[in-house]
C-alpha cells in the first residue's frame, strides 16, 4: 500500500510544477505579442526594399553584370548554413525541428560532394550540433536578442556573413529558421540568402501596378545603388529571420507549457484519486481491527 | 500647387513616418534633392543627413537620417533610413562626446576592417554635429 505521506508530497510538488508552467505559458502569451508586433513593424520596410531591389534588378540583369551578391561566384563548393534557434529550452520541438532540418541539410549537402560550414545563432542550436558537426561550426551567436531584438543585432550577424562572403570562404548561403504560421504551427524553412533570388518584378510589387510600372531614375548608377542596397537586403532577410524565429520561439513555448500544465492538472486528479483511496482504504483496514479486537474479547 | 507627395521614412524596424507632404528635400549621395509632387522615378542613395520636410513654405519637421535608400515616384517619396532622429531630439554635448570617443577608437583598431567600420560611425557622427550647426545657425 503507498504511503500517504509520499503521495501527498507528491501532489504538493506536481501542483508547484503546475504553478510553474501555467506562469511560462503566460509570459510566452505576451512575449509572442510583442513579438508578434515587432515582426509586423518590420514589414514595411523589408516590403519597400523588395520593390526597390525588384526595379533594380530588372535594369542590372539586362546589362548582364550584376554584383557578386546576386550571381553567386559562379562556384558552387561550399555552403554556408546559418541555423537560428532559441538560447533556452522548454519549447517544444522548436529546436528540435531545426536542428533535424540543418543535419538533413548537411547530410544532401555532404552527400553532394559539397563542403558544409555552419553559422549558429542560439545555445540550443549551437550545443546540438557540436555534438556531430563540431568541427564545422566556424562561428556561433548566444544571447542574440535577449530583451529585444533589434536591427543591429541582424546587422552583427550580417556583417559576419559578408566578410566570409567577401573573403572568399563560401560561394552559397543558406539560412535554416522557424517560420512563425501560427501559436500552434512553425514550419522549418531554409531560404538562400546569397547569391539573392531577386524576386521578379510583377509578383514583389503589386502596389506599383497600378502606377503603371514607372521607369526609374539612378543617381548614383544601378551598379553602385546595388551594391549598397544588396548587403543591406541581406541584412534585412537576417533580421526577417530573427524576427520570425522569436515569435515562433515563443509561439512553441506557449503551446508546450500550456500542454504541460493540462498535464500536470491531469496528474494531479489521479494523483488525489489514489490518495483519496489510499486513504479511504487505512480508515477502512483501521475499523476493522478495531472491530476484529472487540470481537475477539 | 495643390497637389502633396505621399512622404514615408521607413526604418528596419518599423514605418516612422506616412504623411502627405507638400515638399521634401532629401539629402542624395550625389547632392540634396526636394521632391514635389509630379517628380519623375527616381532612385537614390542617401548620404548621413537631414531630411526637411515642408508644409507650404514652411519646414514642419527635420529628420535626421543616417543613409539609406531614397525611391521617388510621381506621387510618393519612399526613404528607407538606417537610422533617423529627430533632429530636435539630438544633444549636442552627446554627439560631441560620441565623436570624441570614436576618434580614439580610431587610434586604437587596429584591422582595416576595424578601422573602416569606426570611420564610417564617424562619418555618422560628424554630419549630426554639422546638422546641428546648420539648424542653430537658422535660428
Amino acid at each position: 500500500m503507498p504511503n500517504l505521506k509520499d503521495l501527498k508530497n507528491r501532489i504538493a510538488s506536481v501542483q508547484s510544477t503546475r504553478k510553474i508552467t501555467s506562469a511560462m505559458k503566460m509570459v510566452a502569451a505576451s512575449k509572442l505579442r510583442r513579438a508578434q508586433e515587432q515582426a509586423e513593424a518590420g514589414g514595411p520596410y523589408a516590403e519597400r526594399m523588395g520593390r526597390m531591389l525588384a526595379s533594380l534588378a530588372s535594369n542590372v540583369q539586362d546589362s548582364g553584370n550584376g554584383p557578386k551578391l546576386m550571381t553567386g561566384t559562379g562556384a558552387d563548393k561550399v555552403h554556408l548554413l546559418v541555423v537560428v534557434s532559441s538560447d533556452r529550452g522548454l519549447c517544444g520541438a522548436f529546436n528540435g525541428s531545426i536542428v533535424r532540418e540543418a543535419k538533413r541539410q548537411i547530410a544532401r549537402l555532404q552527400g553532394e560532394g559539397k563542403t558544409v560550414k555552419l553559422l549558429t545563432v542560439g545555445r540550443k542550436g549551437r550545443d546540438q550540433l557540436r555534438r556531430e558537426y563540431a568541427s564545422l561550426i566556424v562561428e556561433s551567436y548566444e544571447d542574440v536578442g535577449r530583451r529585444r531584438l533589434s536591427f543591429s543585432d541582424a546587422d552583427m550577424v550580417a556583417k559576419k556573413v559578408l566578410a566570409m562572403f567577401d573573403a572568399g570562404e563560401f560561394d552559397v548561403c543558406s539560412v535554416v529558421f522557424n517560420k512563425f504560421k501560427s501559436a500552434i504551427s512553425q514550419i522549418v524553412t531554409v531560404q538562400q540568402l546569397i547569391p539573392f533570388a531577386v524576386p521578379v518584378a510583377a509578383d514583389a510589387a503589386p502596389a506599383a501596378t497600378e502606377e503603371a510600372k514607372p521607369v526609374y531614375e539612378f543617381e548614383p548608377d544601378e551598379e553602385q545603388i546595388l551594391a549598397e542596397l544588396l548587403p543591406r537586403n541581406l541584412s534585412i532577410q537576417i533580421y526577417r529571420a530573427l524576427l520570425e524565429s522569436a515569435a515562433s520561439e515563443q509561439g512553441a513555448r506557449m503551446t508546450a507549457m500550456d500542454n504541460a500544465t493540462r498535464n500536470a492538472g491531469d496528474m494531479i486528479n489521479k494523483l488525489t484519486i489514489t490518495y483519496n483511496r489510499t486513504r479511504q482504504a487505512y480508515i477502512t483496514k483501521e475499523l476493522i481491527e478495531i472491530i476484529s479486537g472487540a470481537e475477539a474479547l | 500647387m495643390a497637389d502633396k507627395v505621399e512622404f514615408e521614412l521607413v526604418s528596419p524596424e518599423k514605418l516612422l513616418k506616412s504623411l502627405p507632404v507638400d515638399m521634401v528635400v532629401v539629402p542624395g549621395t550625389e547632392g540634396d534633392f526636394g521632391v514635389l509632387a509630379g517628380h519623375a522615378p527616381l532612385i537614390s542613395t542617401v548620404r548621413p543627413g537631414v531630411i526637411d520636410v515642408y508644409e507650404g513654405e514652411r519646414i514642419v519637421d527635420r529628420v535626421f537620417v543616417a543613409g539609406g535608400f531614397a525611391e521617388v515616384t510621381e506621387t510618393r517619396c519612399t526613404v528607407l533610413a538606417e537610422e533617423a532622429v529627430a533632429l530636435s531630439d539630438l544633444d549636442r554635448v552627446s554627439v560631441e562626446k560620441t565623436i570624441k570617443d570614436l576618434s580614439e577608437d580610431l587610434d586604437d583598431s587596429k584591422s582595416d576592417a576595424e578601422r573602416a567600420a569606426v570611420e564610417a560611425k564617424l562619418a555618422v557622427a560628424r554630419a549630426k554635429l554639422e546638422a546641428l550647426g546648420a539648424s542653430s545657425a537658422a535660428h
